[in-house]
Formats: structure tokens, sequence, C-alpha cells
């Protein structure tokens, strides 16, 4: 397994709070890492420092073995795309307009719109499945479409990374599946996805990494079937629980063990 | 291929078209309004050079032009500013950056000398102090928008009511010539008050433009915009070096012109059908807004000529409470 893209001994903090310390991940190349754990366990926190959103207090986030804070902005932002958790819409925007936004740092001065550009916004539409949608307002959109229309904004960065902070987590069921489908399909053309996810079991069925975090510290990592069990999951969510092969998949399905009362 | 682009943008294109149209009327006009009335024609010759007149060349010119480009500036300003506070009330002369703006200009007539490189640097320190005053008190955990405009507006107050006892304690003359002043009023405004002005502001205006595309960029929040490669501190402190001097090169000419900042990137805005506080539709209805409102100054008591801040004060009052109605049912 190779990382462009890792974590060095760092910690991490919001003023005074110390989310993590000296904490340390790779990111394997052109695979679906997900990140898993409790509420407020700093996944997170460990996404926004490796998009540079949050400045490590100690340690380095390297791409290519370069720290990210020494790259300019816009070159860093060709290669690392992020969607947050909540993202913001300006009023009145369009479909087509928010994702063109995502060409920015491919533009400069000189160089301010060109048919590279329309054809990324093209096909980032068609990727994310949302061509038909091209001309409605954002405002007018279902949770799910528009989720899928952030995504086509991502995508038309056309970064090799793609890093998502909880993407399911205002979708139903089915987009839901949709999404990480999606996601997996994104992974299978060469990108290097990074979700932190908040259901184990899909984690564990679409994910090729799994990253379990608990109080700011990396518990297990590995493939899946390799570090998940009850003995994990009890010590991560603190939930007892039985492993079960996914009738579907064959990865492993959490089922708890908790019932009423 | 790209209807909804090619739409989008022939929509800007025609507003602008038609706000540079409809500026350029009022301009004439404002060329043709005076205590006589000079005929299109004599204005035109005069523009041309085929004519010579004192009173067009020389007291109406720069007049118009002040209102024009002034609009422009405070426009721009306005809608660097509401970008930033992300918020339709976060504009200078709401948050008190006109204000402080007049109390170092206030401060360059009354203690120093006042002349108009003094006026100029006090107005712009004095900007630049209220701005910085406001950042800070409301920088409690992280930049909030909302915050920025509450405590702003509060400063306003103050900093007010510093500009009145300053004015109070002045020497007669320079009391009634402040008087005057503070509403915000192009009245016999030269060539000689804009020409410094208008560089500033030309130069302001270009820096403005060449970063206009990441100022847009910044509507999607903090963390699109850096992750997309927008360099935020650095524009964010840019931006408001440009809003601040904007603000205060017009308010040392012509006192604090209050609503125009406000009212023209909204107004703008709307007709552009654009998302976020885009600048180009901001600047030009700026420029209509003002001069607009100047010669309604002219008229409406002539031949005297009332504070055009007056006029924009009086438009913009209402203007204000219905924002303000309109943004607590949102909240």
């Amino acid at each position: 397994m190779t990382a462009r893209l890792a974590a060095r001994d760092i910690t991490l903090r919001y003023g005074d709070r110390v989310v993590s310390t000296r904490l340390s991940l790779d990111v394997p190349d052109r695979a679906f890492t997900a990140i898993v754990g409790p509420n407020a366990c700093g996944k997170s926190t460990l996404l926004r420092a490796f998009v540079r959103l949050l400045r490590p207090g100690a340690g380095r986030v390297e791409l290519d073995g370069r720290e990210v804070a020494g790259y300019p902005t816009k070159a860093l932002a060709r290669e690392l795309g992020f969607l947050p958790q909540d993202p913001l819409a300006p009023d009145d925007i369009r479909v087509r307009q928010l994702v063109r936004r995502g060409r920015f740092p491919h533009q400069s001065l000189v160089a301010m719109w060109s048919p590279r550009d329309e054809a990324a916004v093209a096909a980032a539409l068609a990727a994310a499945g949302v061509a038909d949608l091209a001309d409605r307002p954002v405002q007018e959109l279902s949770g799910g479409q528009r989720q899928r229309v952030w995504m086509a904004m991502v995508l038309a960065q056309q970064t090799p990374y793609l890093l998502l902070d909880e993407p399911t987590s205002f979708l139903d069921i089915t987009h839901q599946y949709q999404l990480l489908g999606l996601l997996a399909r994104l992974r299978d053309a060469g990108h290097t996805v990074i979700a932190v996810l908040h259901d184990i079991n899909q984690a564990c069925r679409f994910a090729d990494h799994l990253v379990a975090m608990k109080g700011g510290r990396v518990v297990a990592e590995g493939v899946p079937a390799d570090v998940v069990d009850a003995a994990l999951v009890t010590e991560v969510f603190d939930l007892p629980s039985v492993i079960v092969p996914d009738p579907v998949t064959g990865t492993p399905m959490v089922v708890p063990t908790l019932q009423g009362e | 291929m790209n209807v909804l682009r090619l739409r989008a943008e022939r929509r800007t294109v025609l507003l602008a078209t038609a706000l540079v149209g409809l500026a350029s009327g009022l301009g004439l006009l404002g060329l043709c309004f005076g205590a006589s009335w000079s005929s299109p024609g004599e204005v035109v010759a005069v523009l041309t050079g085929a004519e010579r007149s004192v009173v067009i060349s020389d007291w109406r010119l720069p007049r118009v032009l002040a209102g024009v480009v002034f609009g422009a500036a405070l426009g721009v300003a306005g809608a660097i500013f509401q970008n930033l506070t992300r918020n339709p009330m976060g504009s200078p002369d709401v948050i008190g950056l006109d204000a402080g703006a007049y109390t170092g200009a206030l401060f360059a007539i009354t203690v120093l000398s006042g002349t108009s490189a003094q006026l100029a640097t006090g107005s712009v320190l004095g900007g630049l102090l209220v701005s910085a005053a406001i950042y800070l008190l409301s920088l409690d955990r992280g930049f909030s928008g909302l915050r920025l405009v509450v405590i702003g507006i509060a400063v306003n107050a103050m900093v007010t009511a510093v500009n009145s006892w300053i004015v109070l304690r002045a020497e007669l003359e320079v009391a009634i010539a402040a008087v005057g002043w503070s509403a915000g009023s192009l009245n016999g405004v030269g060539w000689a008050d804009v020409r410094l002005p208008f560089s500033v502001i030309a130069v302001l205006l270009v820096l403005t433009a060449a970063r206009a595309h990441a100022m847009h960029q910044t509507s999607f929040g903090d963390a699109i915009a850096v992750t997309t490669g927008v360099g935020l501190g650095r524009l964010r402190l840019l931006m408001v070096l440009i809003g601040v001097g904007c603000t205060a090169t017009v308010t040392a000419v012509a006192g604090p012109i209050a609503f125009i900042a406000l009212a023209a990137p909204q107004i703008g805005r709307r007709l552009a059908g654009a998302a976020g506080v885009p600048l180009l539709p901001a600047a030009l209805t700026g420029a209509v807004l003002l001069q607009g409102a100047d010669l309604l100054a002219q008229m409406l008591l002539a031949p005297a000529a009332l504070p055009v801040g007056v006029v924009s004060t009086a438009i913009g009052g209402c203007y204000l409470i219905w924002l303000l109605t309109k943004e607590v049912g949102r909240a």
C-alpha cells in the first residue's frame, strides 16, 4: 500500500480544547477509506486537518512528503477536494452555477473560463447524476438531490482526493446507498475517497480501509473484515454486539445485542 | 449548449448596459440643470470642446462625475462588506465606517489645519480604526457576521455622538462648515477636490475587479472557499482595506453619504438575478443611485440645494426599515 497523503504525529486543538494528540495515519492511494467512531471522537477534526482548515499544533500533514501548509492554496485545491457536512449555498444560485464554482482552483486572471472547464462541469454533472437538474435553483431541490449537486461541485474540481464529512447524514436510506455507490464508482475510476461515516455497517460494506477512532485516537485500522469484531465495537462505541457476515456482500455486519428496557 | 450561462450573462450584460445608459442620462441631466438651464446640445458642444462654458465644465461636470464615481465606490464598498459579513445590513454606513471616517476628517479640520491631504488621511485612519475596533469587539470565539453588524450599529451610534461633541466644541465657523457637510453633500465640489480621490478610487476599483472572482467564491462559506483555493485571510484583509479606502475617500470629499452602500448592492443583486452579492451591479447601481439622489437634492428646494445625504437617507431609511423587518422575520 502506498500513501501520498499522511498525518504524522499531529496534535489538533480548538483553542484550549485538545482533540487529538500525536495522531498518525496513512491514507491508502486510490482506495475508499471510511473513518468511523462515536460523536465528538475527532473524526471531522482530522478531516479538516487534512484539507488545511485546521492547522496542527504539532506534527505535520504531508502530501507527497511535503507539508500541506507549504502548498499554494490553489495548488492544494487541485489535489484535495472537500465537502463539509453542512455546505452553504448562496441565495438564488442554480445548479450549474454552483457546480461551475468548483473550477475556481483551475482558473486565474489570465485564464478565466475555458472549454476544459466547460467539459469538466458537464462530466461532473453527469457523474453525480444531476445533469437534468442543471438549470434548477438549488433551494428548490430535495436533500438527496442537493447532496448530489454538492458532489458534482467537488467532482468539477477534478481532484485526485475526495474528502467528505458525513456525506450521508441528511439523506434517507435509499439516497445513502446511492451516494455510497457513487463514491465506490469514483474509487474505481481512480479517486482516493476519504469519508467520515456514521453507519459502521455501511462503512464495512463500501470501504477498502476502515479507520476506527475514539477520544481523538485511532483505535484500529485496516481492511474491515480484518479489524471489525465484537471487542472493537465494544471498545469504540461501547455497544455490545455480535458480528455476522453481511448476507449480501459477506463483509462484517454489526448486530447490537442491546434490546428494549 | 450552455443556455443558462448565456442567459445569466446576457442578463448581466443587459443590466450593465442599461445602468450605464441610465447613469449617463442622469449625468447629462445634471450637466443641464442649474440656476440657468442649458440645453443638451449646449452640454454636448461643451463636452466635445466645440464651445466653452465655465459653468458646465468647471462647476457642473466635476459634481456630476463625483456623483457617478463616488456612487460606484460606495456601491462596491457596500457589496464588499455585505459579502464579508454575509448580511445585507453589513454595509459601511450602517456599521459606523462612514461615521469613523468623518471623525477622522473632523479631527483634521478642528485640530490640524484641514488641508485636503490631512482630510483624506484622517478619513482613512478613522475608518480603519473603527473597522479594527468592530472586528476585535465581535471576535468572540470565531468570526460571526451578524455579531459584527450588531456591534457595528452600536459603534456607529457612539461614533456619531463623538462627532456631534467635536462639532459642538469647535469654533463657530468650522462648526457651521462641518454641520453642512455632516449630512453628506456634493454641493460646491470642484476639480481640485476630486482629482486625487478619483485616482485613488480608480486604483481600488481595479484591485477589486482583479479579486472579484475570489470574493464571489467566499459566498460558499469559509470551508469551501478555502478548499477550492481562496487564500481567505489575505483576501479578507485586502477587501477590508479596499472597502474602507472607498468609504473614507468619498467621506473626505463629500462627508458621510448614508444608505447608498446599503441599498445599491442589494438592488443590483435583485436586478441581476444573481447569486450572492455581485460587485459590478453594485457599482453601477450605486452610481445611478447617488447621481439620481444628487439631482433630486438640487431640484427639490431649488434654488436652495439640499445635501445629497438628506435625500439618500430619506430614501434609504425606508429601505432599511423594510430590510430590518424582513431580517427579524427570518431570524
